[in-house]
């Protein structure tokens, strides 16, 4: 019970606190259609999962979950009880094999199971923190296998700006910069697409939300 | 000093603006057959952020300096976010930004409140100077280098120590001035924004000649010298206030006016060049606290100086 009202209290900490650091606005936010959800968006801070959580809507927060790689948010007591019992996040072993018939199917169920669940899931497509200076790596191919196992799902690609800045890698002390969310219409893969195409929809697709970005 | 809470200058002016603001509020309705419907609920939204500001000011200063001082340090702090996300500054700079933020912002206010002189005035132009190029070079991140050192002062200079010249006016004494030295803040910010929104008014009436076209696609020169006079003549009116004469008030008010509309056209400046058209979105209507604070910023340390001269 006070497990419960612990993590209910960090994660309101957490929407006050991003809110005022970092004055979060969200444009064209598309309203949800009742089918599975997987947000798509680039990845450079372990913030960006709490920027995107928090800039959700009250009533759709409940019900999304961040994919987060196992090996970092499992290294300390306080990530584990952060990404269990305050995020809930769905953890994946990362560099697993994603090709079908390997160990990689197994974590394609793993993250399918939310999904089918009626759960939304927030993903992070590059697989990693982009690291490299460009705007946004190569689109790994574990999102196709996701939708290839729930193929109802759809995808809101999405960018977040400036969390590079704002919290970097090795960073301690957030910087609060305006950050916005930035959202582009849900796509799903077309009958008959390749994974290569639908890769590189999505890589566009999420290019294109920065838009108006200075 | 013993005046009802309720009746100081401050609160009075506060009054009057509500009047204002209720004519205001009728004007618009009058005049949304004439007006496109965007610009119409623009013009809606900005009186609208304008009750909440004079609400907010009269809480304010009716709180003391500490809240003052606190509400500037706020602003400065809003400001800098602002500013901060469109420099050129990179994970390379993610240290000194984060000592300018959470550091060198509060001890200036610190400094202002516990009236260390010397050090509000010297802490943000030389020591934050020295220090954050230090850091940043540590990083060994060379390009750009001096555009985002350059930037990162700038802001503290524009965002924080222009800012904070606000609530250093709280510091003075001046001899048989029977109000609180709120009221002259009181003054200077009732002028300067009457100056913003005067200049609106003129431009929208009688605006043929843009003053700079390539900075501010709006201002005009009908619209700047109607608005900076006819907001010289209301700090001359409100002279009773002040510790000035007439004259004085005049000069000053005229001082402040004209720093303001360089201080418009600079931050204007600035957005153009990187491409915005607002420096946030926190202000419904005005967009964010840069945008609202702009003529207030260059003003403020030349009208501390003034009054430091004249007392």
């Amino acid at each position: 019970m006070s497990d419960q009202f612990l993590a209910q209290a960090a994660r309101l900490a957490t929407v006050f606190s991003c809110r005022a650091l970092l004055s979060l606005r969200s444009s064209d936010f598309p309203d949800h259609s009742g089918r599975p959800r997987i947000y798509a968006a680039n990845h450079v801070s372990h913030a960006d999962f709490v920027a995107l959580w928090t800039a959700l809507p009250r009533s759709l927060r409940a019900r999304t979950r961040p994919v987060a790689g196992l090996d970092y948010w499992e290294a300390t007591g306080f990530r584990r009880w952060l990404i269990h019992q305050v995020f809930r996040g769905v953890l994946v072993e990362r560099g697993a094999k994603r090709e079908p018939g390997s160990d990689g199917g197994e974590v394609i169920r793993h993250l399918a199971a939310p999904l089918k669940a009626g759960e939304d899931l927030i993903f992070f497509p590059e697989g990693t923190r982009n690291l490299t200076g460009n705007d946004l790596m190569r689109l790994r191919s574990g999102i196709y296998l996701l939708l290839q196992e729930v193929p109802d799902a759809e995808v809101v690609p999405c960018w977040i700006s400036h969390m590079d800045r704002i919290l970097p890698k090795g960073g301690f002390v957030p910087v609060p910069l305006n950050c916005d969310l930035r959202y582009g219409a849900p796509l799903r893969p077309e009958p008959g697409e390749a994974r290569t195409e639908f890769l590189a929809r999505l890589h566009a697709a999420i290019l294109a939300c920065r838009r108006t970005e200075a | 000093m013993s005046l009802d809470p309720f009746l100081t200058p401050t609160a009075i002016v506060c009054y009057a603006l509500f009047a204002l603001l209720g004519v205001a509020e009728i004007a618009a309705l009058k005049l949304k057959p004439k007006m496109d419907p965007a610009s119409w609920e623009n013009l809606r939204a900005r009186i609208r952020s304008w009750w909440v500001m004079v609400f907010v000011f009269g809480t304010i200063f009716w709180l003391g300096r500490g809240v003052i001082t606190l509400f500037f340090a706020f602003c400065s702090f809003a400001a800098l976010r602002e500013f901060a996300t469109v420099t050129h500054t990179r994970r390379a700079d993610h240290s000194a930004l984060a000592l300018a933020f959470w550091l060198i912002l509060p001890l200036q206010y610190l400094a202002v409140y516990m009236d260390w002189a010397l050090m509000a005035l010297l802490m943000i132009p030389l020591y934050a100077f020295i220090l954050l190029p230090v850091i940043t070079v540590l990083k060994g991140e060379v390009s750009g280098f001096l555009n985002r050192v350059s930037e990162t002062q700038w802001g503290l200079m524009i965002c924080v120590y222009f800012v904070s010249h606000i609530p250093a006016v709280l510091s003075l004494q001046i001899p048989d001035y029977r109000f609180s030295a709120i009221t002259l803040i009181t003054w200077l910010i009732l002028v300067v924004q009457a100056s913003d929104v005067l200049q609106y008014v003129w431009g929208k009436a009688l605006g043929k000649r843009l003053l700079a076209p390539k900075v501010s696609p709006s201002k005009t020169v009908e619209g700047l010298v109607g608005g900076v006079l006819s907001a010289t003549l209301i700090g001359v009116i409100l002279t009773p206030i002040t510790p000035f004469t007439p004259l004085m008030a005049g000069l000053t008010a005229f001082a402040v006016c004209v720093m303001g509309v360089f201080g418009g056209l600079i931050l204007s400046a600035i957005k153009r060049d990187r491409g915005v058209k607002d420096w946030g979105h926190l202000i419904r209507g005005h967009g964010g606290f840069l945008d609202r604070l702009d003529s207030l910023v260059f003003s403020a340390p030349i009208y501390l100086h003034l009054l430091l001269g004249s007392f």
